[in-house]
């Protein structure tokens, strides 16, 4: 099946490959692709290594410990409060993150796929934030959040006092204020994704839903929205990884707090190893990250590597 | 059908129609409101900040804040320039040979190498942030501007090589194949055919690295520490720290920092997605 399209891949190369016509030439294209690889070697898989290994030892300090202490890291690190609270506080960030942005960028997706007059001007709003630094974001929202002079005050101006929260100051919905920080900037990506999902459905599908006696919604329902789903996962995939490892935006908002209410791994590693000298505990946090980073990721980028062979 | 025939082209206002709307400008409210906020705010002098609210316009607008900012951020803005532009020029170089050679001339196990490749670009930071420094530390680049083109360079090596790589699939091989023939090499074959073609693919992967390293803070954080030599970001999070009620100081100095990648994006939207999309490995 996947034969023809790879018979015509090899043909190029195997022209030089050849004995008869072997020529220095074909060397050409690893020594092109040689730097990359050996940098991506070294500075992803050969750093990768090191801070595991950093991360068995017992470093604290500015001065390099290299004295084995096993698997004592990752014990302290899970018993640690702050830790724990890092785990519950990435889980319900990621979760409220992902469905604001799935809802609203699917919603957005919607209208604009109606052929609206001034549609392109509407795309362009929802999509620049995404053009934005996270610490640009960080900066407006935490003015906008501020309790006593920010959004509060536009909620009384509208009668919608009831809307009014502490937002940041408060441990209990200072992580919701962070929240529609990130969806504010990210739900954009959704949108592009589910619109380019919605304009390369055929409309011969669309009208074949309707010619079937079913009503627009239930051709919705039973045509369009499944084949959304492969849009979903991919952006569950993308927006979760991004979510897990977000940092920035905590730096600008909330410097983790108030307590730990929006501390997050990410920000954890930095503060444990460049501030606090402890570069045992900081690389033990920064393989958890990527340990769930990687459960999403692996799984994605082999399903992708097949498809690609498929082709 | 019967409307389109009947009446001359007048859009009819439909219930529905009226419903997108409404719906439509309620979220784009929702997306324009910190800019509201951002410009508002950056225009009013500190006495007017302190008694007003963020949504009231400034009742004697001033370029006082503006000009505070940019007395404190153009060294840095100056010192992102200077990083960005080496460092993505060389990303889109090394990208754009990747992705000709992993399109082009494939050789047993360059899925394998192209997946391994791939999983840089998704990677927490946080995860080699340690032996980076030491690393750094060790060949004499930590500390400053050349440092970090060298460290965005690295990691922008896979979603680079991605992009180009998907690009370039879309060039039919018998282009080469025929170059070939006529004796053409491989890098003949780059410079004289694939270069010309993929003046594209170099916008969408100029525009990708300039604003997402024009963006990037945690590299910038970690690696740079003399504040003279900071990027902007990291400058403007300091600012925000030492001004804490100086809100127009620090809405002026966000927008000094958001505006090279919002003029581009404004000007190359379109490129500026396609990058954003191959982010999903779609292409």
């Amino acid at each position: 099946m996947a034969t023809s399209g790879t018979a015509a891949r090899e043909r190029l190369p195997s022209g030089g490959r050849s004995l008869r016509h072997f020529s220095w030439d074909s060397l050409t294209p690893f020594l092109l692709i040689a730097p990359s690889v050996i940098l991506i070697a070294v500075f992803v898989y050969g750093f990768i290594g090191y801070t595991a290994y950093v991360s068995t030892t017992k470093w604290y300090g500015i001065n390099p410990d290299y004295t084995s202490v096993g698997l004592q890291q990752y014990t302290d690190l899970f018993g640690l409060p702050r830790f724990q609270a890092d785990l519950t506080n990435t889980v319900e960030f990621t979760i409220l993150f992902l469905f604001g942005c799935i809802v609203l960028g699917f919603g957005a997706a919607i209208l604009l796929d109606q052929k609206l007059r001034g549609t392109i001007f509407f795309q362009n709003v929802f999509l620049f934030p995404l053009a934005i630094s996270f610490i640009v974001t960080g900066t407006v929202w935490r003015w906008m959040l501020n309790p006593n002079t920010g959004i509060n005050m536009l909620f009384e101006q509208a009668h919608l006092g009831f809307l009014k929260s502490p937002w940041l100051a408060d441990t209990h919905t200072a992580l919701y204020g962070v929240v529609i920080a990130a969806t504010w900037q990210m739900s954009g990506f959704c949108m592009a994704m589910f619109l380019a999902g919605l304009r390369g459905i055929p409309d011969e599908l669309r009208e074949a839903a309707r010619v079937d006696g079913a009503s627009e919604l239930q051709g919705f329902l039973r045509v369009i929205l499944p084949l959304m789903r492969p849009i979903t996962l991919s952006a569950v995939i993308i927006l979760g990884h991004i979510s897990l490892k977000i940092f920035d935006l905590i730096v600008a908002m909330t410097n983790g707090g108030p307590g730990y209410a929006t501390d997050m791994p990410g920000f954890y590693m930095f503060t444990a190893t460049f501030r606090q000298n402890l570069y045992g505990r900081g690389a033990a946090i920064a393989m958890v990250l990527l340990f769930l980073v990687a459960l999403l990721i692996v799984p994605y980028l082999v399903w992708s590597m097949r498809q690609e062979v498929e082709r | 059908m019967s409307v389109r025939s009947a009446a001359p082209r007048l859009p009819r206002l439909r219930p529905m129609t009226v419903a997108g709307y409404a719906l439509l400008i309620i979220v784009a409210a929702f997306y324009l409101l910190p800019i509201y906020v951002l410009l508002v705010t950056s225009l009013k002098s500190f006495t007017e900040v302190s008694h007003t609210t963020p949504w009231q316009l400034p009742a004697a607008p001033t370029l006082e804040p503006y000009a505070a900012a940019i007395e404190k951020l153009l060294p840095n803005f100056i010192n992102t320039v200077e990083l960005v532009v080496p460092a993505t020029l060389l990303s889109a170089l090394l990208g754009s040979l990747n992705g000709y050679v992993l399109s082009k001339w494939r050789f047993r196990g360059a899925d394998l190498l192209f997946t391994l490749l791939l999983f840089g670009m998704f990677i927490p930071y946080q995860s080699i942030l340690i032996p980076l420094v030491l690393t750094l530390q060790k060949i004499g680049l930590y500390g400053g501007i050349p440092g970090l083109v060298l460290v965005h360079v690295v990691y922008g090596i896979p979603i680079c090589t991605l992009i180009f790589r998907n690009y370039y699939a879309a060039i039919p091989n018998e282009v080469l194949e025929a170059a070939r023939i006529d004796g053409a090499t491989v890098l003949g074959i780059y410079r004289r055919i694939l270069i010309p073609l993929s003046i594209p693919g170099f916008v969408v992967v100029l525009i990708w690295q300039f604003t997402s390293i024009w963006n990037e803070f945690l590299f910038a954080l970690v690696i740079v520490s003399d504040p003279d030599q900071q990027p902007i970001t990291v400058a403007l999070n300091s600012l925000a720290g030492s001004l804490l009620a100086q809100y127009q100081i620090q809405m002026a100095g966000a927008l000094l920092t958001a505006l090279p990648p919002l003029v581009i994006y404004i000007l190359l939207g379109r490129y500026f997605i396609r990058g954003l999309l191959a982010g999903s490995l779609k292409g």
